[in-house]
């Protein structure tokens, strides 16, 4: 069986207002609603209203044979629900044709990934639950901010259960080999990748209008002329584009819907591939090797690098400045905080402050509202010195996790067993390892992060035998932390239980764990 | 190729920026063998002539009962030596004006058509007298010298290169280094703008030292855009060993205004934006250093404002001691309304320090790590200069990468460009 993969990434960020120094302090609106709203409408108007109704109408053509795959941001998705509801409705309608795949991705289109796997983590489960709620489908691939991939990242997509996870095919990381297979992460077997073809997806994405370009105009015909050029043993293609390609970067008088709209017929009617999406793909196709990726990939620019974020001290310092506040941030209850927080986060800020568009080519400054990288750092360090400010006054003194996706459900959210896909034929081939799955299991040390009040009224529900269970065999910080919060009495009852019980199982042990955190949850 | 170039001032005897831009062409046309008489109103004998053969105007003399060069006076004669105008005098020239007074009566038997003429060679009363007199060494040296194309900087040489131009129908290119709307604002003297206008008109091409200043080639001169082209001014290499190191006795940072105190130069905007960072950042002083015709206002005005004791005036600096300021200094503002090019927030990069710079301002079209505002916008002019305070890597990174940039700002690239303008001028009357 041969496969192609069509995915599409749709992300706005919150863009910032011109924020003065002034300002800092005194007036904690960070965007620029006006320049939001104006582009938002404008491109769902020119790309993902049409091109949204275009592929209702290709899956009602083709039925059951042509499916596509998603992943938005949770800034776009806010987005549209402030300023273009029916663009959430059209992808609910997409949503409704059980052939398209939602992926997940961090909620802030963010460089979380980087920087701190707790929030990375926290931000794809927000994202999941956020899709599942929109479109009622419990995202079970992943795709990372604008491709950025490693082993690291592609374990830590493992460990929370995902199938899949979308790569750029970079030449440096394939060497001699095809991006046309199905490749699977170098640290986690189970975590399939599939990367993405870029010379066949560039030439819609770049290419596509360019009348200088030798192969204009490009033809459905055409393309898939290319398909069929591939060895036969060449089993993926993966097409992965900005769905804005559609309307926006190529205006529709380019031909580019008609483009779209002739593609599922001449791929279907004229090559032996057939349109499936990543978690598909992972249970179809047998994987040939694993891929290699030490150092982060993405599908930037012709270093497919970090460097268009992460390449000078201006990026490196704001993006440092910002996770430095990781833990602050989740003491504070001020939901104004969470939310700037998230947005905050999103890549674009720091792609603003790139430095590298000064020698090399105009893709970069067509998407920046900046004049140049220092005008955009130092908007940039003016909203986080406010946003330093007000998280230092919110979260002093506190130590909870309150109104925060807490740790328990991130380990909840490790057990991808919901129901599978409508369109998934066969149940993914890799059973997950027990032992992966112990070290993701609750552990004492777990509880010492919650307030005395919450933990004294959680032990106060809790069976003294788990509590016991956990004083034999934890740590003094831990054992301290839960005797601190029971009566006398009751530690007396609890410490005298602990020493008849002795040693227990890890599992065991979690499972006491677990129960507390039930409580605390309550 | 050989180029009569006329200027008004060489190094070391500069007032402004005139005098280096012409210096360091040179040098750099030197390099590509083009081999350059530079005449100059008044040589003083120790001007560095590697680069160029000086030729001092004073030292011609003129026959002024020849016929030809009657013929040629009429034709010069338009400008009429009447005016008492002192334009190009820098404020801060004012206190050399009264020995230049005492010279002047010496002068005054001078007539401008006698045979030997004795030039001040600076912007002084009888400017536009020694204008007329150095047109009249224009012609007389276009009869008396071979040369391919004629270069004239500035309109107080272009009555000479039109006049050489007459003489020896070769091509003539004027630079336009300043308009006198930069100079002069809403108060344009006509007389200084027919002399241009006529410079340009009569020039095969027009060099203009940045795209700003040919923006106004073009609508305040009505002058053709195809014969107008951009060079950019370029910069020398700074001496490193000479870089003075000052010790600095004050925890403030320190951000500096190098101009003269005029309209154009925008003082009022940095003394506007001072307020609002003092506001917020009070851990720096704000220095102006030079004199001008606004000075006194500024002063009040700081005054008013209430920040005396962290805005200080310096007066006119000399040589070493804009060094000097320079060295202490963390952030140099240029908030020029109107400026054709701008060395000196190149200077200042070469030295270290962080420039921000008007978009109104010839020298922003070639920098890329300077940050840019409109001059009238005084919260981003003081978000600026709060951020390359406030921020550590932002003053870390456009002070190296804008060293790198300045240090590739060459003479050499410029005078390549320049070259090509004369081929151009010279195949183009040569196929005519």
């Amino acid at each position: 069986m041969r496969s192609i993969c069509l995915y599409f990434q749709i992300h706005q960020p919150f863009r910032l207002r011109t924020y003065r120094f002034f300002d800092i302090g005194n007036d904690s609106n960070y965007y620029d609603e006006y320049q939001n709203r104006f582009i938002i409408r404008r491109v769902a108007e020119k790309c993902y209203l049409p091109a949204n109704k275009l592929l209702l109408t290709l899956i009602r053509r083709h039925g059951q044979a042509f499916r596509v795959c998603f992943s938005i941001s949770g800034t776009a998705i806010e987005q549209f629900e402030k300023y273009t509801p029916e663009v959430l409705d059209s992808f609910k309608q997409l949503a409704a044709t059980g052939q398209v795949e939602f992926l997940a991705e961090t909620y802030g289109h963010s460089l979380a990934g980087l920087k701190n796997k707790e929030e990375f983590k926290r931000q794809i489960l927000m994202h999941s639950q956020r899709v599942e709620e929109l479109f009622g489908i419990k995202p079970t691939s992943f795709r990372n901010t604008e491709l950025i991939y490693s082993d690291e990242i592609g374990a830590t997509i493992a460990e929370m259960g995902f199938y899949s996870i979308l790569a750029e095919g970079a030449k440096h990381i394939l060497g001699w080999r095809s991006p046309n297979y199905l490749y699977y992460n170098a640290l986690n077997p189970r975590l399939r990748v599939l990367l993405r073809n870029f010379r066949l997806s560039d030439d819609i994405g770049f290419r596509f209008s360019n009348k200088a370009w030798s192969e204009w105009p490009l033809t459905a015909e055409k393309y898939v002329s290319w398909l069929n050029a591939f060895d036969p043993n060449q089993e993926l293609v993966n097409i992965f584009l900005d769905y804005e390609t559609f309307g926006e970067h190529h205006w529709k008088e380019t031909g580019i819907f008609e483009f779209l709209e002739a593609l599922p017929k001449t791929i279907l009617t004229q090559s032996n591939f057939e349109f499936h999406t990543p978690t598909e793909i992972a249970s179809l196709h047998q994987p040939v090797a694993p891929i290699h990726v030490p150092h982060a990939t993405s599908w930037a620019d012709e270093e497919r690098d970090l460097t268009a974020w992460l390449g000078n001290e201006l990026q490196e310092e704001a993006v440092s400045n910002l996770y430095a506040l990781v833990s602050k941030v989740y003491a504070c209850d001020d939901p104004s905080i969470w939310k700037d927080w998230l947005y905050l986060q999103t890549s674009d800020h720091f792609y603003y402050m790139c430095t590298k568009w000064f020698s090399d080519g105009e893709v970069h400054k067509y998407f920046n509202p900046y004049p140049s990288p220092y005008e955009a750092y130092i908007n940039y360090m003016n909203v986080l010195s406010d946003f330093i400010i007000r998280v230092e006054k919110n979260s002093v003194g506190k130590l909870e996790y309150e109104g925060w996706p807490s740790l328990k459900s991130v380990y909840e959210f490790n057990n991808i067993s919901g129901p599978p896909l409508p369109f998934v034929t066969q149940a993914p081939h890799f059973v997950r390892s027990d032992k992966k799955s112990s070290k993701l299991m609750a552990q004492p040390s777990d509880l010492i992060h919650f307030s005395d009040r919450k933990l004294k009224s959680a032990l106060k529900n809790t069976d003294s035998e788990f509590i016991a269970k956990i004083i034999a065999n934890s740590a003094e910080e831990v054992t301290d932390k839960i005797l601190r919060n029971l009566t006398k009495q009751r530690g007396e009852e609890v410490k005298e239980l602990a020493h008849e019980i002795k040693k227990v199982s890890k599992k065991a042990l979690s499972e006491a764990v677990e129960e507390i955190l039930l409580h605390i949850q309550k | 190729m050989r180029v009569l170039m006329f200027g008004w001032e060489f190094p070391p005897h500069i007032t402004g920026g005139l005098g280096t831009a012409c210096y360091g062409l040179t040098k750099g046309l030197m390099k590509h063998g083009v081999e350059v008489i530079f005449v100059v109103p008044k040589a003083y004998g120790d001007e560095d002539q590697s680069a160029v053969r000086l030729v001092d105007a004073s030292d011609i003399v003129v026959d002024p009962n020849d016929s030809e060069f009657k013929g040629l006076w009429d034709r010069i004669k338009y400008m009429e030596i009447s005016s008492t105008i002192i334009p190009y005098v820098s404020p801060e020239k004012f206190e050399d004006m009264k020995i230049r007074e005492e010279l002047n009566k010496h002068r005054d038997e001078q007539h401008v058509l006698s045979r030997k003429y004795e030039f001040s060679g600076k912007y002084g009363p009888r400017l536009l007298e020694e204008v007329s007199r150095y047109a009249l060494i224009g012609s007389a040296l276009a009869a008396k010298e071979e040369f391919d194309v004629i270069h004239a900087h500035d309109w107080l040489t272009y009555p000479a290169g039109i006049a050489a131009k007459n003489v020896s129908k070769k091509p003539l290119i004027v630079h336009i280094h300043a308009t006198e709307f930069d100079r002069s604002g809403q108060n344009v003297n006509p007389e200084i703008y027919e002399i241009e206008k006529r410079g340009m008109e009569e020039a095969d091409f027009v060099i203009s030292v940045s795209n700003f200043t040919r923006n106004i080639c073009i609508e305040k001169y009505h002058i053709d855009p195809d014969k107008i082209i951009t060079v950019h001014n370029a910069v020398e290499p700074a001496d490193n060993m000479e870089s003075p190191t000052v010790e600095r006795n004050l925890d403030d940072k320190i951000v500096t205004f190098l101009g003269r105190i005029t309209f154009q130069k925008g003082p009022e905007y940095f003394v506007e934006a001072a307020r609002k960072v003092l506001d917020r950042y009070p851990n720096v002083r704000f220095v102006m250093a030079g004199t001008g015709d606004m000075q006194q206002k500024m002063i009040r005005r700081v005054a008013k404002l209430k920040m005396g004791t962290k805005f200080h005036f310096t007066g006119f600096l000399k040589g070493n001691e804009v060094n000097k300021l320079l060295a202490m200094t963390d952030v140099f503002v240029m908030p020029s309304v109107s400026e054709p090019f701008g060395i000196v927030p190149l200077e200042a990069m070469q030295s270290n320090v962080p420039v921000v710079i008007s978009k109104q301002s010839g020298v922003s079209e070639v920098l890329k790590h300077a940050i840019k505002v409109d001059f009238w916008d005084v919260n981003a002019l003081a978000d600026a200069i709060y951020g390359l305070l406030a921020y550590p890597k932002l003053p870390e990174m456009a002070t190296r990468e804008g060293k790198s940039e300045v240090d590739n700002l060459k003479w050499e690239n410029a005078a390549f460009l320049v070259k090509q303008v004369y081929e151009r001028a010279i195949r183009l009357s040569s196929s005519n």
